[in-house]
């Protein structure tokens, strides 16, 4: 199961990228801790290192290592308002509860 | 569901832990908040959509406190409760309202305090506290764009601000509850803002920053030394702005428009508005249509040059001035960046480019682009940047200053003053015929030079015999971009120079220099007593100097064996007193002794004068 960017999502990581300037595509990765387990990674990649799965999602490139991927197959990446808050969210079919706040997730 | 933004490689944050940072441009007529979201920087909008945020303030009798649009709106029917250019009042001192007062049309508070405060229906204000509920409308705000608390801000102040101004936009914004990482320029915001720090030549160049706003104009010149700002030059006019030029289209107008009858308010208010339209659609296309009432014509930007040449020419000549000050060829100067709403007009970047000879950058709306320098600034402040990019603008962490007689330290350079800086000041001999002087340097926010950190000690010698207090000594301290000390002293009759360099924070760890801080809150009270206690025994030694001089002089003449006595009693209590760690007792035998030495004195001053005339005389009789 890929990992993917709905549309609006994609345009948005490719205007950060470019406002950025550099870097070969977005990393996406679990951190193993936070209040209900882990939590998700969103970072630019300036690089792809040897073990990452590669993904490609209208025209951007994802990044994901083997350890990660495990928890986040299947995932889908968003982005949206809430009012004046904006940005990215993760519908994870592997999640199976959530912090109430949404930072961190257990499978 | 929180919503997640990207990081820089490797900065990701822990849930709860994000490093939320923010950039305040709070400014005369219009304030703004920016931050740096996936990687991006930009300006927080209200509810609305709306960027800028009114600098007005509206104090109710209820207690309603209003900011922003509303304020604004409101201004007109309650003159005397809006608040609306606060910042002209923030760190300014009681002394300063008989100049401003005349431009503001508010009530001041018979107050003793230092702090001039508005009468307001809600009670007196402070320009801190106007300042602090603008800041707080822009918390509210970023903190309701970034689903979090603000751990910073990084807020903008005029090139010119002061350390009192300085610190009152401190106090603003600690009232608000934000944490200020840094205050910073409103020019250095701008040039942060197009990244001119980030070049890659680590040689320095010369950076004009040309502020055209609603009502004020400034330029400034800055130096770029390895990402170090330095503001060489201020300069500008506080009463020209865009409503200038504004006024320039509506006078066109009324001379086009039928001349038979006279204008009423209104529709000079109407041209005012349709002459303000047709200044900014000129910034798009180059003819617009004009419409008063049932007349009709058109307005070029071919016809608007001359209009505002003399305008212009002003700004122009402020810059002219502002590169003399700073000693720079205008040939020198490798970029040009344009802040402010006005210099939209193509005029306005025409003109200063042919100043320049060098195109403006304007690509930043240039309305946002100090919010969005001091919005890249703040996220580096708050960690969210690898090292390798942090910017050098830095801080001097402990003050630096020079033994005094006595033991006391005066300071020369202030604690959080950026760098690099240079300041000087002038200091004297302290007793007569003193041909040295020694120069201990001082690191530390102490009184004394005991629990100070000594960085250094130089002498200066071969100053010319003089009396006591008639020796000029300039002492300067410089420190570079890099924190490297260097202090030097000038005999300034003879030009006799003595300098030393030294690296002040040298092996000073982050805690160390935060313990020699807090020493200095714990003991704030003890140190002032120690400092009056110094200062009267001091005094005391300058006394006794005086009165051993005077004797060895002529005491043996002019005194009688039970005078002389008289005094050396006094004097005895005197050197007894200085014992005493009572800064008042001192000055009471200080007090005495000048008593009982008054009639020696009265009896000195008759015996000079009749030498004097004695002279004069024979003198005469030679001629």
């Amino acid at each position: 199961m890929p990992v993917t960017l709905t549309e609006v999502a994609a345009e948005r990581v490719r205007s950060f990228l470019a406002n950025r300037g550099k870097g070969v595509g977005l990393r996406l990765g679990i951190k193993t801790h936070g209040c209900s387990g882990m939590a998700y990674v969103m970072e630019f990649a300036d690089e792809v290192d040897e073990y990452d799965s590669v993904f490609k999602s209208h025209g951007v490139t994802l990044l994901v290592d083997p350890k990660s991927l495990v928890y986040l197959e299947g995932t889908e990446m968003d982005f949206t308002k809430e009012g004046l808050n904006e940005g990215f969210k993760f519908s994870n079919p592997n999640e199976s509860g959530s912090c109430g706040c949404g930072e961190s997730f257990t499978v | 569901m929180a919503l997640l933004q990207i990081s820089e490689p490797g900065m990701s944050t822990a849930p709860h832990e994000h490093r939320l940072a923010a950039g305040i441009d709070l400014g005369t007529t219009n304030s703004l908040v920016a931050t740096v979201r996936s990687g991006d920087a930009t300006t927080l909008a209200d509810q609305k959509g709306v960027h800028l945020l009114p600098s007005v303030v509206r104090y109710q009798a209820d207690g309603v406190i209003t900011v922003g649009q509303a304020a604004k709106v409101a201004e007109i029917d309650d003159l005397q409760n809006t608040i609306g250019s606060a910042k002209r009042l923030l760190g300014r001192g009681v002394s300063d309202l008989k100049t401003l007062a005349g431009q503001l049309p508010y009530q001041f508070a018979d107050t003793e305090a230092a702090v001039p405060k508005i009468r307001t229906i809600a009670g007196d204000i402070s320009a801190i506290e106007v300042s602090a509920e603008i800041l707080k409308t822009l918390k509210i705000r970023a903190e309701a764009s970034l689903g979090g608390d603000l751990k910073g801000v990084v807020i903008t102040v005029p090139a010119y601000f002061d350390d009192a101004q300085r610190q009152a936009t401190k106090d603003a914004a600690r009232l608000a509850g934000l944490k200020v990482y840094r205050l910073l320029n409103e020019p250095t915001a701008a040039a942060v803002a197009y990244g001119l720090d980030q070049g890659e030549a680590l040689d320095e160049k010369i950076i004009a920053v040309y502020d055209l706003g609603g009502g004020t104009f400034d330029i400034s010149i800055l130096r770029l030394n390895r990402g170090v700002f330095e503001v060489l030059a201020t300069g500008g006019d506080s009463a020209l702005g865009g409503d200038d030029f504004d006024h320039a289209i509506a006078e066109w107008i009324v001379q086009q428009v039928d001349q038979s009858t006279a204008h009423t308010p209104k529709q000079l208010r109407e041209i005012l508005v349709e002459a303000r339209r047709v200044k900014e659609a000129l910034s798009h296309t180059d003819v617009v249509a004009v419409t008063v009432g049932h007349w009709q014509g058109s307005f070029s930007n071919e016809q608007f040059m001359p209009l505002v040449a003399n305008l212009v020419k002003k700004t122009l000549f402020a810059c002219r001035r502002a590169l003399r000050d700073a000693d720079i060829d205008k040939d020198e100067v490798a970029d040009v960046v344009m802040v402010g709403g006005s210099t939209r007009m193509p005029v306005i970047r025409e003109r200063v480019g042919d100043f320049f000879n060098n195109p403006p950058l304007v690509n930043i709306d240039p309305d946002k682009v100090v919010a969005i320098g001091a919005a890249l600034q703040a996220d580096v402040l708050a960690g969210n940047k690898p090292d390798t990019e942090m910017l050098l603008l830095d801080v001097i962490p402990l003050s630096l200053g020079l033994e005094m007689y006595g033991g006391l330290v005066e300071k020369i350079i202030a604690r959080n003053t950026t760098i690099p800086i240079s300041r000087a000041q002038e200091f004297t001999t302290f007793k007569d015929s003193q041909t040295a002087m020694t120069v201990h340097v001082l690191q530390g926010e102490r009184e004394t030079v005991e629990e100070n950190r000594s960085l250094a000690k130089f002498a200066l010698h071969d100053i010319p015999p003089m009396v006591a207090g008639a020796a000029r000594i300039k002492v300067t301290f410089q420190v570079d971009a890099d924190g490297l000390l260097n202090v030097m002293a000038e005999e300034k009759t003879t030009g006799v120079k003595s300098s030393i360099a030294v690296k002040p924070s040298y092996g000073l760890t982050d805690a160390e220099i935060e313990t020699m801080i807090k020493d200095s809150m714990l003991n704030a009270k003890a140190d002032r007593e120690t400092r009056k206690l110094r200062e009267q025994q001091v005094e005391a030694d300058r006394t006794l100097a005086a009165l051993d001089a005077a004797l060895a002089c002529d005491g043996e003449v002019l005194l009688s064996t039970e005078e002389q006595h008289t005094l050396q009693r006094a004097r005895d209590a005197l050197v007894a007193s200085k014992q005493l760690d009572t800064a008042e007792v001192i000055k009471t035998a200080i007090k005495t002794m000048e008593a009982a030495a008054e009639f020696y004195v009265a009896r000195r001053m008759d015996s000079n004068i009749r030498t004097a005339m004695a002279g004069q005389s024979i003198n005469k009789f030679k001629d």
